[in-house]
């Protein structure tokens, strides 16, 4: 991975302030990581993010862009090249969402029909249709539609960096949760380089590749993937702001692995009773799954339930005492997808699919597990 | 004959209205004078003001100054124009004294207005305009001037009204202007001829007015207008309350 962006050694020291806002900020995004600065209001996280586009000038100390000290380029030309979304979007309330996104095209000095077609193009991107929104004023849009044009403008220049301000923190959760999701989907095809400021802990967690714990003066508390943060956090003041209840945010930050799974005795559906009891006596557990020839799970059975019936004598299949499972969750979907579903069956397992077939079982044991695995830590036996 | 009569039949009279004193000749020059001091005051005061707002810089010593300027009486400023020793005192007959005070009066109401309107533009506009690549002067020209535009407008109203209202005074120092029936009328104590003037002068102010009201709208950037139904009824609710508070 090469680096995009890179501070070195970053301090910012307002005259009237005899703290700093910025101290000593080093910190490198690699090309085409979305990397969130997260931590308290008023800790400097706007400061630094405004120095990548030299709205701020550092007092000592480099930020480099594409291995370029800013402080040498033009201010103009790096602006024209680095898409900037803010809070409530800053859109031109006296131009219509079309001249919006136009902004930078034009002043680039695109010819016209390459700024129409841009601007059609930029608008499907964000899920807005140009014949019904181009002609618009900014105070006829919804603000999650404002916020999509605010992008729309922003990425019209195709720049390769994008500096994203608390983008999403005007709207209401609903709509903030929508625009982080389409969002991440339209960075899946865009590869930007993206920082992204936020004080939502929760935002951050969905939102980063690499999260940035930044406290009080800009200083780096902790720069590493959601899983680590949440599951390590490197100082007491990240444990205090990820929260008591960040072992709950790591369950939706971590996948599943099939590593993770356990895996029950399986029985064929045509399997005695009796031979099922065997299965399971060795396996050391009471129950097993039944799956037919090509991998599909049919249903499980309690072997010694059923063998202690007074009416079985252990000759009949198990299929006649089969018991359904409830739906699983697959293998691409978090452990706390797994864990959700585990909690609405009231179940002690809940199965996990590649697509139709079925890999093993997700317990609370093997969860607890998968967190500790997330991180690093010793797999526990299971 | 009563004193209405006597107005109507001034005005009615249309020797009165022609010949180089009459109200036509002398609307054309009431109109000249304050078209020359209002045009001179967009010119230097938006600049002025629109800078001012845009930097922050200097502004209250500008400000200040051009509004301590409003406590000078309109009628000693043209006075003392127009008797001081010197080359501006006989050009054009006192046109020049007389525009040089209307000029002074019109430039603090254009000159705040242009600064409060620049300095009023949504900061998240302008840091995103200047974010984006915008130049300071392409920041000022594509952004913070058309969205202060209406309330130049209205500075630029305000002023036209009380200059073309004030022009009057231009009659005691030679430009025989609407000011020129008021002035003769109380000379010569015929009331008539001082009150004809008057409405003269009431009736060409009223008009500006509603003329400026409407080109005030029309450059409003069409984004920024309250148009919808809630946004009127919030407007009128406004005034309402603020009609039922004063009273």
């Amino acid at each position: 991975m090469t680096v995009m962006i890179s501070f070195e050694a970053v301090s910012k020291h307002y005259e009237n302030d005899a703290k700093n806002a910025v101290e000593n900020f080093s910190l490198d995004v690699d090309e085409g990581e979305l990397s969130v600065l997260v931590g308290p209001s008023g800790g400097g996280k706007t400061t630094i993010l405004r120095m990548v586009n030299r709205m701020v000038e550092p007092s000592s100390g480099r930020v480099l862009v594409g291995g370029q000290d800013v402080a040498k380029v033009d201010r103009v030309e790096l602006r024209r090249r680095t898409g900037y979304v803010i809070q409530q979007a800053g859109l031109f309330p006296h131009l219509k969402v079309a001249d919006n996104v136009a902004s930078v095209p034009r002043l680039l000095g695109w010819d016209k029909a390459r700024v129409h077609a841009r601007v059609n193009d930029m608008l499907d991107l964000v899920g807005l249709n140009p014949a019904e929104f181009a002609g618009r004023y900014p105070n006829e849009l919804s603000g999650g539609q404002a916020q999509r044009v605010g992008v729309a403008r922003a990425l019209a220049g195709d720049p390769p960096v994008l500096l994203m301000d608390e983008p999403f923190g005007a709207l209401d959760p609903i709509a903030r949760a929508r625009l982080q999701q389409e969002f991440l989907a339209l960075q899946e095809r865009l590869h930007k380089t993206v920082m992204f400021v936020t004080h939502d802990v929760d935002e951050a967690v969905v939102m980063g590749n690499r999260i940035a714990v930044i406290s009080q003066g800009g200083r780096l508390q902790q720069y590493d993937t959601p899983a680590q943060v949440l599951g390590r956090p490197a100082t007491s003041f990240v444990a205090d702001f990820i929260g008591a209840d960040r072992g709950l945010r790591r369950l939706a930050v971590t996948p599943i692995e099939v590593g993770d799974l356990y895996a029950p005795p399986v029985v064929s559906p045509k399997t005695t009773v009796a031979q099922a009891l065997v299965a399971v006596e060795a396996s050391g557990d009471h129950w097993a799954a039944v799956a037919s020839e090509d991998g599909r799970l049919l249903g499980w059975v309690e072997p010694g339930q059923v063998a202690s019936a007074p009416s079985d004598n252990g000759s009949s299949t198990v299929e006649r005492y089969m018991r359904p499972v409830g739906a699983g969750v697959s293998l691409d979907s978090s452990l706390k997808a797994a864990f959700a579903e585990m909690l609405q069956q009231d179940a002690a397992w809940v199965p996990v699919f590649d697509h139709d077939r079925y890999l093993g079982v997700l317990t609370p044991d093997t969860l607890h597990a998968a967190l500790r695995r997330s991180v690093g830590g010793e797999p526990v036996p299971v | 004959m009563n004193f209405f009569s006597q107005v109507a039949q001034f005005l009615t009279t249309s020797s009165n209205w022609t010949g180089t004193n009459g109200f036509l000749a002398q609307l054309g020059r009431q109109i000249e004078l304050s078209a020359v001091a209002v045009v001179a005051a967009v010119l230097a005061g938006v600049g002025l003001g629109a800078f001012l707002g845009h930097t922050g810089r200097g502004s209250f010593v500008v400000l200040n100054s051009a509004n301590a300027a409003r406590a000078i009486p309109s009628f000693a400023l043209v006075t003392l124009i127009a008797i001081q020793p010197g080359i501006v005192r006989l050009q054009q007959g006192g046109f020049v004294a007389a525009a040089i005070t209307m000029f002074a009066l019109a430039v603090p109401p254009i000159l705040t207005n242009a600064y409060v309107g620049v300095r009023d533009v949504d900061p998240a506009v302008r840091s995103a305009a200047v974010a984006m690549g915008m130049t300071p002067r392409q920041v000022l020209r594509q952004v913070e001037i058309p969205l202060a535009l209406p309330v130049v407008m209205a500075g630029v109203r305000t002023a036209s009204v009380e200059v073309v209202a004030t022009a009057t005074l231009a009659a005691y120092v030679g430009v025989a202007d609407l000011g020129f029936n008021i002035f003769a009328g109380l000379d010569t104590r015929n009331n008539a001829e001082t009150f004809s003037g008057a409405l003269m002068v009431a009736v060409l102010a009223l008009l500006v007015d509603l003329l400026l009201a409407g080109a005030a709208r029309a450059v409003t950037p069409e984004g920024t207008r309250r148009t919808t139904r809630a946004a009127r009824q919030r407007g009128t609710g406004l005034m309402w309350r603020q009609a039922a508070a004063r009273s």
